[in-house]
């Protein structure tokens, strides 16, 4: 998005900056934000330390979310508890309620696969999976009982077209996707979760470890996806939530654990913060 | 800093110096095997190792044939077993395994590769050779052999297999996981190709080591020379007969005892050949 756009936006609708991306796949109008993920007294310990304190939050449809805050204040630990990937961490613990889609997913009851397909998720280290780069896109297709030859291919084709990544490898698509590039490797781990159609779509600072181009690339692509997909972003860079976030969560370590400070629209945290700590942090004083 | 050059060219050389011995060795043992087996070598050709009418070796004959064939028989069906077995258990350790149950169980596994396979032979000539007999005499044979040889093995490949699957990193776990991926899921289309290399070559190992086995085999396996009809017939194998008739050789007999170690050691060789090529996985 670029930022005079987003200006013109801010000065002609009254109402907020929530949706200024284009068109709508989902949701509803800009004004009636519909929560998609509520998480209720969230805590979350690592072998009986606090990592996570009482955090309670809206997640809306549609929109992009940024998480922001110093590092050690619970911002994967959230996001990760958010697809039940806190499981594979032993002595991880859990209190609180995550609903999604009005499912608490914390429940027994809840599949926890079909959970993950629902919800995908970025990392911070672009990881392919050792395979041939159409592999990585057809094993958790297969693995989700879609295994018809064409629409599998017709899938591979439209989300390596979503990233941007169909013309620099479609004619090399049983090569080693560990010889792709950086920023390839993480658009092609983009385009993995967006293979199984999620609704909504974590990432943990998908452009950390990428040089400014290839970040700039991943950027854009972000924004692209807003409206199509919920999105929660953490991210380190003040700039890059600013330009693509319509909310911004502002975490921050209050006795050695993490605690929601702040959660807003992105240009209220940035430009009329509430709290004294949110406006140190954005104003680079503080974190 | 003079003292830290000076570390350093110490320890190059040392660590030099380690490398060549090792090599020469290795170069000294071939040779040593290829000047004790030249009075055959250069007298008879080689083919009569394998179209002799048998192995009488003080009259002349010497197919090799039927002890090459045993040696085969009794590793691939050791690998057979033991295969599956290892990587079953090394998959059970690490993915499935309930936490406190993964150190004990860990620590048994390296005390059975630690076993002298000459206790494996004393239990097989002792248990498992009478056992066997009960069904199917003469008892000692080439199943005892196979059961023996998988014994030895299933450590080695439980153990290399475990610290491949170790290895895989936590990136490729967690993006499986994320991804909906269910377990075995991700231990087919993920961790296996990912540790794929680490497996193969702790198999070879474990071929190796069977195919080389002397003791355990030679206690268990009945020692007859001939092509086996089934699992309950007696085989003997190249190192067995190795064990068995150097202390007696002479001559030609003896220098045919070394063509035999020789082939034992051009099958390893091919071995880790094909572990070179298998490997090489292409996307990694």
């Amino acid at each position: 998005m670029n930022p005079d756009q987003g200006k013109a936006v801010q000065t002609d609708c009254e109402c907020d900056d929530a949706y200024t991306l284009g068109p709508l796949q989902m949701g509803p109008p800009c004004c009636d934000p519909e929560p998609v993920i509520q998480v209720e007294d969230l805590s979350l310990q690592y072998s009986g330390k606090t990592a996570l304190q009482k955090v309670t939050l809206d997640i809306y449809r549609g929109c992009i979310t940024a998480l922001i805050g110093p590092s050690g204040c619970g911002k994967t630990s959230f996001l990760s508890a958010i697809n039940r990937l806190t499981d594979l961490i032993p002595a991880c613990q859990v209190d609180g309620r995550i609903r999604v889609d009005g499912r608490d997913i914390y429940d027994s009851a809840c599949n926890v696969q079909a959970l993950r397909r629902q919800i995908g998720m970025v990392f911070q280290k672009p990881a392919p999976f050792p395979l041939s780069i159409r592999r990585n896109i057809t094993l958790p297709l297969r693995e989700h009982g879609i295994t018809q030859r064409l629409t599998v291919e017709s899938i591979t084709e439209q989300v390596l077209r979503d990233v941007g990544l169909w013309n620099e490898v479609c004619d090399r698509m049983d090569t080693a996707a560990l010889s792709l590039s950086g920023g390839q490797q993480q658009r092609l781990c983009i385009a993995r979760a967006l293979a199984l159609s999620p609704q909504i779509l974590l990432m943990d600072e998908p452009c950390s470890a990428l040089d400014p181009i290839a970040s700039g690339v991943v950027e854009d692509l972000i924004s692209r996806l807003s409206g199509h997909y919920t999105i929660v972003i953490v991210t380190h860079n003040l700039a890059q939530a600013r330009r693509i976030a319509n909310y911004a969560a502002f975490f921050w370590v209050k006795e050695r654990a993490g605690q929601l400070v702040e959660f807003g629209h992105c240009r209220d945290i940035f430009e009329s913060p509430t709290h004294e700590l949110t406006a140190a942090y954005v104003n680079g004083i503080r974190g | 800093m003079f003292h830290s050059v000076l570390t350093d060219t110490l320890v190059r050389w040392i660590l030099r110096a380690g490398a060549v011995i090792s090599a020469l060795v290795m170069l000294l043992i071939l040779i040593f095997l290829l000047i004790e087996s030249w009075p055959v070598l250069g007298q008879i050709t080689p083919t009569r190792f394998f179209t002799d009418a048998s192995w009488h070796p003080l009259e002349g004959a010497y197919n090799l044939m039927p002890m090459l064939s045993g040696t085969l028989l009794a590793s691939v069906g050791a690998l057979l077993l033991a295969i599956p077995l290892g990587i079953a258990s090394a998959l059970f350790i690490i993915f499935y395994a309930p936490a406190f149950f993964v150190l004990p169980y860990q620590r048994l596994i390296e005390l059975l590769a630690g076993i002298p396979s000459v206790v494996f032979g004393f239990w097989g000539l002792t248990t498992l050779v009478p056992l066997i007999n009960q069904f199917h005499p003469p008892g000692a044979s080439l199943l005892a052999a196979i059961l023996v040889l998988t014994l030895m093995i299933l450590p080695t490949i439980t153990l290399t297999t475990h610290s491949a699957l170790k290895a895989v990193p936590d990136e490729f776990l967690h993006g499986a996981a994320a991804l909906g991926l269910s377990r075995w899921g991700m231990i087919y289309g993920v961790v296996f190709p990912a540790a794929h290399a680490g497996i193969v070559a702790g198999i070879i190992l474990a071929a190796g080591r069977a195919i080389g086995e002397t003791m355990a085999v030679l206690m268990v396996a009945g020692n007859v020379v001939q092509h086996p009809q089934g699992l309950f017939d007696p085989i003997r194998t190249l190192a067995a007969n190795i064990a068995l008739e150097m202390a007696y050789a002479m001559d030609d007999h003896r220098a045919v005892l070394f063509v035999s170690g020789l082939l034992l050691m051009i099958l390893v060789m091919m071995l880790s050949a094909m572990a070179g090529k298998i490997g090489k996985h292409k996307y990694v």
